[in-house]
């Protein structure tokens, strides 16, 4: 029994690496651009969090309404600016100017909120659960992410496939000169997709600082990046499905791994990444593909 | 006709150092059908990108329906009227054939086009709209590439290569819909490495050689030798009798 709670409990961990995740996927997908500031965003969300909370007293759950417009607008406007700028001069010039972002976040947020850890309190509720059996507790919060992140990816899912937008964020992904022959501005869809992506790694963000507490250089040292990279090429690069599915069997894996030995959970992880590189680079998806 | 709905004048463009247009002038009166023929590398496919918009002029004025449009970006100048076809056709490959039309009537003007009448001028696409466009054969991908263009109801239409890699039979059957497209009001500026095929459907053709236009006219006043000379750049003096250049591409 204490196995099927780790695979549960893997389960619901590997929701919040999606979650993570389909905002990198997302990014890469659409304009090929490798954010290597995706992780930083996500603690800067966490501390806008803190801030919007203090400030206007309101439940800490419901904070998200504030934060994760704010920061769609504010991705249409890096992606205007920064990330089209650098995206103009070639693709190592996105890896270094986002590796640099990355920096100068870590930084700011060192400067402006001390490297003092904090959390978005959500009292009981963080460690409220229920039990099935003896063996098997299920905490509230990790269902209520998991889910969060089933919508979120389920949404995103629909959103491409079906709507004007969606259809246009594709085409430019296709081909971005043709897209200009229809009359699509690309860059104000780059701006759209960024917008997306950021929306989603605010939630990401939040959700993690009620999970745990963060600090200023989280976005790196928490291995946050990481593991939203390993989700999503263990899912398929490109694949929202495959990254969902990649995030849960990450969070699986390490469960397992941590149950071996607790010092084991990222090295788990970890050789599930090198063994999927090794026999399916092109990630779980392309099973389904070339069947 | 009191304004030409095209004025191209001295226009010149650099891919780089190369100077691929040099002073090319062209007037097109709506309505009109007007052919740009010449070799591989001639500037005719950059001239077509440069009326476009993804290309940038060097010097020049493009003066669309009587306002200068040079500066504007491609996506700007679909929204006035001209729609290109792209060479090599370009269909976005992971969208099916109708979110390929769908994505063309996205911006698209107002006018007699749209994505059923589309499905009626190619019978066979209706049937195949939730195909990936990938999947199509050359022809059938050349006809999607054309509708694309069409729901967006251009006022001029700017086919580049349409015969590229297609079968006589399938460019044959693509060329007898450009009747139509002329009487629903469009003015169309093509390219074609096939001269016959530019000879038979064009009002006036143009010659392209190394960046300048080297003959123009109507082709029923141009001798196959007049044509044959500006397209290999060969001086009357040097002429020598050689294959009919329609059948030589």
């Amino acid at each position: 029994m204490i196995w099927v709670n780790d695979i549960i409990q893997g389960v619901l961990l590997g929701g919040l690496y999606a979650l993570f995740a389909c905002g990198l996927s997302l990014l890469f997908g659409v304009m090929k651009v490798i954010n290597l500031a995706h992780g930083d965003l996500a603690i800067v969300a966490g501390y806008l969090a803190v801030g919007v909370i203090a400030l206007t007293h309101i439940p800490a759950v419901w904070s998200f309404i504030i934060v994760v417009p704010l920061f769609a607008a504010l991705g249409y406007l890096v992606q205007r600016t920064l990330i089209q700028a650098s995206l103009n001069r070639g693709v190592l010039t996105t890896l270094l100017v986002t590796f640099g972002l990355s920096v100068v976040i870590e930084n700011a947020l060192q400067q402006f909120f001390s490297a003092n850890s904090r959390s978005i309190g959500i009292g009981s509720l963080v460690s409220d659960s229920f039990s099935i059996g003896s063996q098997i507790t299920i905490a509230y919060l990790d269902l209520v992410i998991f889910v969060v992140a089933v919508i979120v990816l389920l949404g995103l899912q629909y959103l491409l496939s079906s709507s004007r937008q969606g259809r246009l964020i594709r085409a430019v992904a296709d081909d971005r000169e043709a897209a200009q022959l229809s009359g699509a501005d690309y860059r104000h869809v780059f701006g759209i997709a960024a917008g997306i992506a950021f929306a989603t790694v605010a939630l990401a963000g939040i959700a993690y600082g009620m999970y745990t507490s963060f600090d200023p250089s989280s976005g790196t040292t928490a291995l946050l990046l990481l593991f939203a990279f390993e989700a999503v090429v263990i899912g398929g690069l490109g694949s929202l499905w495959g990254t969902l599915v990649g995030g849960i069997l990450l969070g699986v894996v390490q469960q397992l791994g941590a149950q071996i030995n607790s010092n084991d959970q990222v090295l788990a992880g970890q050789l599930l990444f090198l063994l999927i590189l090794l026999v399916l680079p092109q990630g779980i998806t392309s099973i389904r593909r070339t069947a | 006709m009191s304004q030409p709905l095209l004025q191209v004048s001295d226009l010149t463009v650099h891919h780089g150092q190369l100077r691929a247009l040099n002073q090319v002038s062209l007037t097109i009166g709506a309505g009109e059908v007007q052919a740009m023929i010449g070799a591989n590398g001639a500037g005719k496919s950059t001239l077509l990108r440069t009326i476009s918009g993804l290309k940038a002029a060097t010097s020049g004025t493009i003066t669309f329906d009587g306002a200068d449009v040079a500066r504007l970006r491609a996506e700007r100048r679909v929204a006035a009227g001209i729609v290109m076809v792209p060479e090599g056709r370009r269909l976005f490959p992971s969208l099916t054939v109708e979110e390929n039309l769908q994505v063309g009537a996205s911006y698209a003007r107002k006018g007699p086009w749209s994505i059923e009448r589309v499905y009626e001028l190619f019978g066979w696409m209706p049937g195949r709209r939730r195909q990936l466009a990938a999947q199509l054969s050359g022809g059938e991908q050349q006809a999607v590439a054309i509708g694309r263009a069409l729901v967006a109801n251009p006022r001029l239409l700017l086919l580049d290569e349409l015969s590229l890699g297609l079968a006589p039979v399938v460019v044959a059957r693509i060329y007898d819909t450009l009747p139509e497209l002329l009487a629903s009001g469009v003015t169309v500026l093509l390219v074609e490495q096939d001269v016959s095929q530019a000879l038979r459907v064009a009002s006036r053709v143009h010659c392209l050689l190394e960046g300048r236009i080297t003959l123009q006219g109507e082709p029923s006043r141009l001798s196959p030798a007049d044509i044959e000379a500006a397209y290999f750049g060969l001086s009357s003096a040097r002429r020598e009798p050689a294959p009919n250049p329609g059948s030589g591409e």
